[in-house]
């Protein structure tokens, strides 16, 4: 055909990696422009929890008791870290829908007879979804401060906290993603990817303090991922009712929400790539 | 030395759907094989284990020499695929759509983006390049799923039903790209509906049915198979079929078939067209009247009816019994490996 095709028949000579790194940066490309195009998606995903933070700081402050105090003011900035840190895990549902979608479109199809690097329609996506997460946290963030929310650490403290919550809503997208290729729907994946997160947000120290829950109960918040991210980003804040259990995560929060993270990387970006790779429409 | 596409003893089952039964294909390099089949006999997913979508359970396939199975990655850079459904991002525009896949076939961004615009224009698709692909109608989405999977030029390409839901027109216009295409040294795998369009495009065709390649050959050969020329004829008055049919049997080298209902009368016949008028002096002279007459050469049509026993483009009804024969059938098989 014309002459420019002739010479993109060879490949650019990149290494594995190499071409993994830009494949997946022309999906999450893909999907950015997608998300802008649809902006309602990003939207919906900002109401809820900002309706979070009003919710619970004007009806629970007040009647929940942080460190031995029942005043709305600590009540919400004690709630912030919880709610930043489960607005991070709803990116689930967005990834494993996104993926259904495109599954049910017959786009992984065309991606999977394409010779791509295999694990890049995924890592693309998650890419993508960090992305609107981050955004999400700084809007969030915003409205945290309007409503009375301050930190008492140094900007290199908090920014650590908010690059835990990245990383461990990073992680969950991965677990999304697997959901995402497991079920028939995008709507099974919406429903699939957020109904157990609300035991693994609510068992948790995110909204109540967890030194009050029953002790089987209190041991599963203890060691809950969730709660290890929860902890740490308090204790980065300077915000009240940072737990003083002796459980490991608790005292070890910002490693522990690492290597929490990391752990659920590997897992699920194993798993995922493995199902990806066998993925039948 | 095998074909550019190579299959032997391809199976593969979903749960207890034998979809594919042993499929044996030889293409050679250059050249366009026509996969034709009723609805469910297995060309999709023979498309899709060819094309590494799919893994079979047994069998092997090779794609421009390169083992489906043992090289899938190295098979992907040689291959172009038009699924059966036009998998295109609605949300992204055409160009965006194409300009994806060019750099997912590792091209450069600059390249990918030159490519586009050239795919844009061969499919007219420039007006409408700016758009989110979710405001194309079917056919343009249609045509925008065949340009992705032309971005670069690969050796061998696979088309699922490429001309479903085309116009006339854009039809023939694509068929003048595969043309194009097969003289500059393409392979091509091609399944359709349409038997004029395998008539015209496939140098080779396969018809299978039941996951099996039941006949190959070329339109030519299939068609002999079939038998030769014959006269049709529709008499006027439904008594005098039987004057017809007289007349029919001096001229013919066969049995004479005879419809009632529909007052017509099948011959097969050698002679052509000097033949036809013989017949139509002859019936004029005993006075029997004729609504209609010709000679008919056996289309795909007809050879797609006689191998499979239904016609190509199958109603649901044909599909109810045909799942149902399918069934019967396996259950037989079942019955004779036990
Ligand atoms: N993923 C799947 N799960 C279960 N059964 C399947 C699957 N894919 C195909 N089949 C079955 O395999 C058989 C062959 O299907 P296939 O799609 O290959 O047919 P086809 O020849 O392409 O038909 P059509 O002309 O309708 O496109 C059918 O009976 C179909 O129901
Ligand atoms: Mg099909």
């Amino acid at each position: 055909m014309s002459a420019a095709t002739d010479t993109l028949r060879t490949p650019a000579p990149a290494g594995a990696f190499g071409r993994s790194v830009r494949d997946s940066l022309v999906v999450a490309k893909r999907n950015l422009i997608r998300m802008v195009r649809i902006p309602e998606v990003v939207i919906f995903g900002l109401i809820q929890p900002i309706m979070f933070v009003v919710l619970f700081s004007y009806v629970f402050g007040g009647s929940m008791n942080i460190g031995g105090t029942t005043s709305p003011s600590v009540y919400r900035e004690f709630l912030m870290a919880g709610i930043f840190a489960q607005t991070v895990t709803f990116a689930t549902a967005g990834a494993g829908a996104g993926i259904a979608e495109d599954m049910h479109k017959g786009l992984i199809d065309r991606f999977r007879s394409l010779p791509m690097a295999r694990g890049a329609v995924l890592t693309g996506r998650t890419l993508a979804d960090l992305v609107q997460t981050a955004l999400t946290l700084v809007i969030l963030a915003v409205v945290a401060l309007l409503v009375g929310w301050r930190t008492h650490t140094n900007v290199g403290e908090v920014l650590a906290a908010f690059g835990l919550l990245l990383l461990s809503g990073y992680a969950f997208t991965w677990i999304g993603a697997l959901i995402g290729l497991s079920v028939r729907t995008p709507e099974a994946a919406t429903s699939g990817g957020l109904v157990w997160l609300f035991p693994v947000t609510f068992i948790s120290n995110a909204f109540v303090d967890s030194s009050r829950m029953t002790p089987w109960l209190r041991h599963i918040a203890e060691w809950n991922p969730f709660s290890a991210t929860v902890q740490a980003c308090r204790q980065l804040f300077g915000n009240p009712g940072v737990s003083t259990s002796e459980a490991w995560p608790m005292q070890h929060p910002v490693w522990a929400s690492l290597i929490y993270s990391i752990l659920i990387v590997l897992i699920f970006r194993t798993l995922a790539v493995r199902k990806y790779r066998s993925a039948t429409a | 030395m095998p074909g550019a596409i190579y299959a032997e003893g391809l199976v593969k089952t979903f749960g207890d759907v034998r979809a594919l039964d042993g499929v044996d294909l030889d293409v050679p390099q250059g050249t366009v094989l026509g996969l034709l089949g009723p609805n469910g006999a297995g060309k999709t997913t023979t498309v899709r284990c060819l094309t590494t979508l799919l893994r079979p359970d047994s069998g092997t396939a090779v794609v421009a020499g390169l083992d489906v199975l043992r090289q899938p990655d190295a098979v992907r850079r040689s291959i172009g695929l038009s699924g059966q459904f036009a998998a295109v991002d609605e949300y992204l525009t055409g160009r965006e759509n194409l300009q994806m896949v060019g750099q997912l076939y590792q091209m450069s961004a600059r390249a990918a983006r030159a490519r586009a615009g050239e795919l844009l224009e061969q499919f007219h698709l420039t007006e409408a390049a700016d758009r989110p692909a979710k405001t194309y109608s079917g056919g343009m989405r249609r045509r925008l799923d065949l340009a992705a999977a032309l971005v670069v030029s690969p050796p061998v390409m696979f088309m699922d039903e490429p001309t479903t839901g085309l116009d006339p027109r854009n039809r023939q216009q694509l068929w003048d790209v595969i043309k194009q295409l097969v003289s500059d040294g393409t392979t091509l795998l091609l399944t359709t509906q349409y038997l004029e369009e395998a008539d015209h495009l496939a140098h080779e065709i396969a018809v299978v049915d039941h996951g099996r390649v039941i006949a190959k050959g070329t339109s030519d050969q299939l068609k002999a198979r079939t038998g030769g020329e014959r006269v049709e004829l529709v008499v006027h008055e439904r008594d005098r079929i039987q004057d017809a049919s007289g007349v029919l049997r001096g001229f013919g080298k066969g049995e004479v078939t005879v419809e009632e209902h529909t007052r017509k009368l099948t011959v097969p016949v050698t002679g052509g067209a000097k033949l036809l008028a013989e017949v139509i002096r002859e019936l004029d002279a005993r006075g029997v009247e004729i609504d209609d007459i010709g000679l008919r050469r056996p289309t795909l049509d007809d050879v797609f009816l006689s191998l499979t026993g239904h016609v190509a483009e199958a109603t649901d009804e044909d599909n109810g019994q045909k799942a149902g024969r399918a069934a019967q059938d396996r259950r037989r098989r079942k019955e004779t490996t036990k």
